[in-house]
């Protein structure tokens, strides 16, 4: 609160001080996953003078959907989280201004997806299967170690997935296993998954919270979920704990690298300010805070990790990708065929 | 005289204005939109809906599944209303209350409140497998046609046990003790006399809870799972996962369409049956408990809200204060605290304080615009004999259409709030007032369907005799329709402050700034892994509880001008 008043009273100031500009407020719109630290997003205001406003506008989707119909008349000046599943919508209806930030240096090639710069890459998270250790460990089985465990018969009636057609991870696996089965194979498998009983639910909340052992009185010792849940069951323990009770399967292929994007919105009256946030954005001191707030990776090479996340959540070698052009090219008939092999 | 009355005119038009403004034109834009973008219509989205019998499927599943589940809320809420209606008994309000509590828990919550009762590895089926020796949890229902019926009752019962049971308060049991002492068998006097005049708020209860079920959304997703899909699920698959505006468009005008001719059926059929009544003080009709008979009567009914409503929301109650190591206070201690020094973390105070405010805000705009709306209607309906046919053809006509709100997929709405309040002076789009006024397109449905029967039931000749006595306009009001119409209010009041709280409907769908409410907390703490974030949801929802549960408990006890006890 007082640092509010101190940046409150530096505005005032800045304002009364004639000559200067008036003070500059920028609105960042975003997901509801979004999160940052009160002392970074502070500092940014400190050394800028920018106040930033953050709206949040439901799930990635429904999020970017509305900046896409405010296009005429912008919501907000930047956008957050636009992940490499949605990207091409983004693109295609032309939403972000190109802007060649200078911490793109730090950005590995791999993640950046826009060669017009619109798009900047800020964090990736890899959606990967998580398993409940204590369960395997008391039912004497091997946890699995790749895709393929899934659809043999020890397995049977242990994983829940979710629906693509209404869930992020739950496409992102479905991706995966495109990537790793190829198109002609990839619905071979998901029968082969149905046949050893795998429980689709529609949301992530309930395949986590309602069905994995780990985390509710469900039946499901293997879900999908992120590579940073470990972690996260870690640092948000009801007691302390010395390990994670859960733990990803990192296998080649296994997990889906999700990528997440800022952008500067047209038609902003403020480009100058949007831009110093997305450097900001991009820069060391957001970047080293991503993983605690969003539990995702920083994108900035030069980020330094939380002990939490170099420990309990290893970053897969070679995660299954797929370019987006293809995804936005083929998404509605993969989760159709998806949809009548699983589902009717 | 003249110039006063033509400003009552004035202010019954408030209402239609509000639903211009904050209904059709959003939605007529973003139809506008889907079908329309360059001009032209574009006809495709329409026919495929036609030539997919797919839609046809979801139509079909959309409407039977809304029907019996409204068929089973009625079942069960009926002789519950009786109870509530004709007996007095201790805990009789807290009863009421906690019934009403299931409204405003989202969904994720409510479904693990089940699971944690009848889930595979829950209480139930634990008790099953231990007495009888079996070998698998004899009880499956989730991702069942029956945990959807089963979450629809246990979400909609209060809709119907509140409405029936307020109007059935009034109804004395004068004419069915006339109809059996002429002979008629008690079974013959409910059938011939107390159904005919309980029917109206049977029926007004039946439409809320229909519509309710026809739009269900978390409910189908979430508990039904992906096996099932209403009209509302598959119009935000459209409009948010594949971004079809047209097909999500021609589905929304679809649900609108159907609903509409429902709603102008049931307008007719409610103007032929309801007919003014003398309407009875409620300590007149109420009895204590005192029989054999009374006992089971109340008993049974207690048992069921006591399964149904009671159970799953203790097991909640007890989760949020369960940790590894047993009792604890540990995630309420710990909603005070910001770990990890979040711009986004909610202190608990904040939260109930902003619901608090959209909720109270939204009450006092759904009772006015509900009750203004009401007059509007029943002004022209009771004077039809004087008044042109073309009035009561609008009444006819406005009655249905208050109601499409609730039948409006929410992100349709949602998206049009976007691209049509974005101009000055309705620049609304990121504005705080956009909650409230959302909340109330929902709740105000309400609030009708709550005073319409009472208002509709007042004898012409009480307001007649009162004003050849000398009272004025005024004075009929405060002493004979207020009397008669508070309670029914103040059950729309309930809803209208419940709906808020719960954050149903289009709200979801707007970019809002921070002024976080309880519901976007508890879902913030469920978006991430870890016990502690789940207990903590489960404390929050808790306090939401809580916080509806005292708001009731202060609009029960609401006398407005002490004019007697109703």
């Amino acid at each position: 609160m007082a640092k509010k008043i101190v940046v409150f009273m530096m505005l005032l100031l800045l304002a009364g001080c004639g000559g200067e500009a008036e003070p500059i407020t920028l609105r960042l719109m975003t997901h509801d996953s979004f999160s940052v630290s009160e002392a970074v997003l502070n500092q940014f205001m400190d050394e800028t003078g920018i106040t930033v406003e953050v709206f949040k506008a439901g799930d990635g989707g429904e999020a970017l959907n509305q900046a896409i119909l405010a296009k005429g008349d912008p919501l907000a000046d930047v956008f957050f989280g636009v992940d490499n599943t949605f990207l091409s919508r983004a693109l295609d209806n032309d939403i972000f201004i190109p802007y060649d930030a200078s911490a793109l240096a730090d950005i590995p090639d791999s993640l950046e997806l826009d060669p017009e710069h619109g798009a900047l890459p800020v964090d990736f998270g890899d959606v990967c299967l998580n398993y409940d250790k204590a369960w395997f460990a008391e039912n004497g089985l091997q946890p699995p170690q790749n895709l393929d465990d899934l659809v043999k018969g020890a397995y049977a009636g242990l994983t829940a997935v979710q629906n693509p057609a209404t869930s992020t991870p739950g496409l992102a696996f479905l991706l995966a296993t495109i990537a790793d089965y190829g198109e002609d194979g990839y619905l071979a498998y998901w029968q082969q998954l149905v046949d050893n009983d795998v429980l689709v639910t529609s949301g992530w909340e309930e395949a986590y919270y309602g069905a994995f052992t780990a985390a509710s009185d469900g039946d499901r010792p293997i879900v999908v979920s992120y590579a940073s849940s470990p972690p996260a069951e870690v640092i948000f323990a009801e007691t302390p704990l010395d390990d994670a009770p859960t733990a990803s399967v990192i296998g080649d292929g296994a997990c889906f690298r999700q990528i997440e994007f800022v952008g500067i919105l047209r038609g902003t009256e403020h480009e100058e300010a949007a831009r110093q946030l997305v450097d900001f954005m991009l820069g060391q001191t957001f970047q080293e805070d991503v993983p605690l707030q969003m539990f995702v990776f920083p994108a900035n090479d030069t980020a330094v990790l939380p002990p939490e996340f170099v420990q309990y959540s290893p970053i897969p070698a070679n995660p299954a990708t797929l370019p987006p052009a293809d995804i936005a090219a083929n998404r509605e008939r993969w989760i159709e065929d998806w949809t009548n092999v699983v589902l009717r | 005289m003249k110039t006063s009355r033509s400003l009552l005119r004035l202010l019954f038009l408030l209402p239609v204005a509000f639903f211009i403004l904050f209904y059709f034109y959003p939605l007529a834009a973003i139809l506008r939109l889907s079908f329309a973008p360059q001009g032209a219509v574009a006809w495709d989205a329409l026919r495929k809906l036609v030539s997919t019998p797919y839609y046809w499927r979801i139509l079909w599943f959309t409407t039977w599944q809304a029907a019996v589940s409204t068929l089973l809320v009625l079942l069960l809420a009926l002789p519950a209303a009786y109870v509530f209606a004709r007996y007095r008994f201790r805990g009789q309000q807290t009863l009421k209350t906690i019934s009403t509590l299931p409204f405003v828990l989202p969904t994720v919550v409510v479904a693990n409140a089940f699971t944690a009762l009848l889930g595979p590895n829950g209480l139930v089926n634990g008790w099953l497998v231990r007495w009888f020796d079996l070998a698998a949890p004899p009880i499956q229902l989730n991702h069942t046609i029956w945990m959807i019926l089963l979450a629809h009752v246990f979400y909609n019962y209060s809709v119907a046990l509140r409405i029936i049971s307020a109007f059935w308060q009034h109804l004395g049991d004068d004419l069915p003790q006339a109809a059996q002492m002429l002979g008629a068998s008690p079974r013959r006097a409910f059938g011939a006399v107390t159904w005919p005049l309980l029917r109206p708020a049977v029926l007004a209860a039946a439409l809320l809870v229909f519509m309710f079920c026809f739009t269900s959304f978390g409910v189908v997703l979430i508990l039904g799972g992906p096996g099932f899909a209403t009209l509302e699920v598959e119009i935000y698959r459209q409009a948010v996962n594949l971004f079809d505006l047209p097909v999500a468009g021609a589905l929304s005008l679809l649900q609108i369409v159907f609903t509409f001719g429902l709603m102008v059926w049931y307008t007719r059929a409610q103007a032929g049956m309801t007919r003014p009544l003398t309407l009875h003080a409620s300590h007149q009709t109420a009895r204590p408990i005192r029989t054999v008979t009374d006992r089971l009567i109340v008993g049974a009914n207690l048992g069921v809200m006591g399964l149904l409503l009671a159970l799953p929301l203790a097991a909640l109650l007890l989760r949020s204060f369960t940790g590894a190591n047993g009792l604890t206070l540990q995630f309420y201690r710990e909603l005070f605290i910001n770990r990890r020094d979040s711009i986004f973390f909610v202190p608990p105070g904040t939260a109930v304080l902003n619901s608090t405010a959209y909720a109270l805000a939204t009450m006092l705009l759904a009772v006015a615009l509900g009750l203004l709306a009401a007059l509007l209607l029943t002004q022209q309906a009771t004077s039809r004999l004087t008044i042109d046919n073309w009035q009561l053809a609008i009444s006819n006509f406005l009655d249905p259409l208050f109601m499409l709100p609730l039948a409006t997929s929410a992100v349709t709405l949602g998206f049009g709030f976007i691209i049509a309040l974005n101009k000055p002076p309705l620049n609304l789009r990121s504005s705080v007032a956009l909650v409230p006024i959302a909340h109330t397109l929902v709740a105000m449905p309400f609030v009708l369907r709550s005073v319409l029967p009472a208002l509709r039931s007042i004898r012409p000749s009480l307001r007649e005799a009162a004003a050849m006595l000398g009272a004025n306009p005024q004075q009929v009001w405060r002493h004979v329709d207020w009397p008669l119409i508070r309670r029914a209010l103040l059950v729309g009041a309930v809803f209208a402050f419940t709906i808020s709280m719960g954050e149903f409907g289009a709200t979801l769908f707007i970019a809002r700034p921070q002024s976080p409410t309880l519901p976007v907390a508890i879902y913030r703490f469920l978006s991430q892994p870890g016990a502690l974030n789940y207990g903590q949801a489960l404390a929050m929802s808790s306090v939401l509880m809580l916080v509806c549960a005292v708001g009731f408990a202060a609009i029960e006890r609401f006398r407005a001008g002490d004019v007697g006890e109703f």
